[in-house]
């Protein structure tokens, strides 16, 4: 199901604007890695070029390569939409779109690309979706209820199982957590813990006790200064980064001295 | 004790500073206040006056021979005729009319938010914003114009009307639906191109359908600003006091042009003794006419919102 995924020589830029320079990263599959650094380092830029969410904004553009097991997603005749349905997102806020009940939400990325599905099949899938994301209990008796009269914690994991429910090969997440109380906060980190023996999870997060708790390796991103790119400084095991990163930076930024 | 004597002290001069009014706030406070009320009650004023003025001039003949019934055969001061052909003619120009703006509205409204960028854009929302400013009659004289060269000189009929409607609506329906695309939150667009949703279906099934409640709002505002439309209608379509139900085929009544004429022939000259014989039928059809075509607004604004109640989204159930 999961994927490896390997980045290689990514300049990242927004216009003429040199966003992100020279990543290296590999990512191995059914693992979870995050992503820090301080604000602007372009975490979440590189983030969005994994499943090439980076080009919807006008005048961006990459180069280098993003392989996922070996296959350029920026190689001649890669369908960007494609590309999409294998490597899902979720998002810092959480986007349940405001037409559709909490099962129609689920059922989005099927049912938007205008492709049938019988409905004992979507009924499965929706459960399924949403038993992986948690939240099947909480919502199973008001399934055609609006999703956005859910909590804010409760949106967030319906994006997930919208996202899984296109059975995606890896998943980003852009700082999931950053609009969540503690309680739902908690629900999204055992989710992922759960969801790293199916998926590739590449998440952002501001939260280093985050990145501690349920990443196995952790990358660090840091700018020099403002106007200048963001450098992928270093990437390790989440222990070794937390403990005796290489770096100074990184050992700065993590315990605190700046950003 | 002292102490305790000292607390109420320091509670009632916080009392004071916290109940003083400063006088001058105060006199201001009231001016403005009283200078609201009077700009309402000045723009108010011209509106119920005029529902007033319609209600108690034209309810005498509002019934169901008067919606039902044409001009045809009806002369001097006969206490007969109605406006059906004239309601004919108005919803037909007008639904035709907005046939034709509502997709090119749109469409150019989706190519402004969603695809539109640098030169050809900021050209677009120009001439736009000039098109809003075209006088009717210039747009009556545009589409007499366009069907005099394609079609000759015998091109009255209702969908050179239409067309020139369409002219005044486009701008007004690609503003609005313009404002309300650009209120559909990027997040969405987000969530569903990051689900492998093609642009296409999203603009189509998330943003606009999204968006579908403002977007009927606006297409009612535009409809509202050509229905009462008179002078490019005369030009276009003429006027006719039988029915016709035909708009690609010779001259259509609308009720706009049906309260001009008939308030324009003026008092008739009864043979005195007539007792059949109403001199003031024609003005009285005018402002019955004029009542029914306020009712017929109201009554489409009714529909678009039940639509737009209907589609719009629920937080809560």
């Amino acid at each position: 199901m999961s994927q490896r995924i390997d980045a290689k020589d990514l300049n990242i830029y927004y216009g003429s604007f040199l966003a992100v320079a020279g990543v290296n990263m590999s990512i191995a599959p059914r693992s979870v890695t995050a992503l820090i650094g301080p604000s602007g380092c372009g975490k979440s830029t590189f983030l969005r070029t994994l499943n090439r969410m980076h080009e919807v904004i006008p005048g961006a553009r990459v180069q280098g390569t993003v392989e996922i097991d070996g296959v350029d997603l920026y190689g001649a005749g890669v369908d960007p939409v494609a590309v999409r349905r294998q490597v899902g997102m979720v998002f810092q806020r959480p986007n349940p779109f405001p037409t559709m009940s909490i099962a129609e939400n689920v059922l989005a990325g099927v049912r938007l690309n205008n492709k049938r599905i019988n409905k004992s099949d979507a009924n499965e899938l929706v459960e399924a979706s949403l038993r992986g994301a948690n939240l099947w209990n909480e919502v199973k008796d008001r399934l055609d209820r609006p999703g956005s009269g859910l909590s804010g914690g409760q949106q967030q994991r319906l994006c997930i199982a919208r996202a899984i429910a296109v059975r995606p090969q890896v998943l980003l997440m852009d700082e999931p957590c950053s609009a969540l109380d503690p309680i739902s906060t908690l629900a999204v980190e055992d989710l992922i813990a759960e969801l790293k023996s199916e998926y590739t999870i590449v998440i952002v997060t501001h939260n280093m006790q985050q990145a501690a708790r349920v990443s196995d390796r952790t990358g660090f991103f840091n700018l020099e200064a403002t106007g200048k790119p963001g450098r992928l400084i270093e990437i390790d095991e989440t222990a070794t980064i937390f403990s005796s990163p290489r770096e100074q930076a990184t050992e700065d930024y993590i315990s605190g001295r700046f950003g | 004790m002292a102490t305790l004597e000292q607390v109420p002290d320091s509670t009632e001069a916080l009392r004071r500073a916290l109940t003083q009014v400063d006088p001058a706030r105060k006199r201001k406070d009231v001016v403005m206040r009283v200078l609201v009320y009077l700009a309402f009650a000045l723009a108010i004023l011209p509106l119920v006056s005029l529902i007033w003025s319609v209600l108690v001039r034209g309810l005498g003949r509002f019934d169901g021979y008067f919606l039902l019934h044409s001009m045809r055969n009806v002369f001097g001061g006969m206490d007969a005729g109605g406006a059906y052909h004239a309601i004919l003619g108005t919803v037909l120009i007008t639904g035709w009319a907005t046939l034709i703006s509502v997709p090119i509205g749109l469409l150019v409204a989706i190519y402004l938010v969603e695809y539109g960028t640098g030169a050809l854009a900021r050209a677009v929302t120009f001439f736009v914003d000039v098109m809003t400013g075209i006088p009717s009659i210039v747009a009556g004289l545009f589409a007499f114009s366009l069907f005099y060269l394609l079609v000759g000189p015998d091109s009255r009929s209702g969908i050179v009307g239409a067309v020139a409607l369409a002219v005044l609506m486009v701008p007004v329906v690609i503003r609005s639906s313009e404002e309300m695309l650009r209120l559909v939150p990027n997040e969405l667009r987000e969530a569903s191109l990051a689900l492998g949703v093609p642009k296409w279906l999203t603009i189509v099934r998330v943003v606009l359908r999204t968006a579908v409640a403002g977007l009927t709002t606006g297409v009612m505002i535009a409809i509202a600003r050509v229905i009462g439309e008179t002078a490019p209608l005369i030009i276009t379509v003429g006027a006719s006091n039988s029915i016709n139900n035909n708009v690609f085929s010779g001259n259509m009544m609308t009720l706009p042009v049906f309260v001009y004429n008939q308030y324009g022939s003026g008092l008739v000259a009864c043979t005195p003794g007539d007792a059949s014989c109403i001199p003031t039928i024609n003005y009285d059809r005018a402002w019955t006419a004029a009542l029914t075509l306020i009712l017929l607004v109201m009554l489409l604004n009714l529909v678009a919102r039940g639509v737009s109640r209907l589609f719009s989204p629920k937080t809560r159930s």
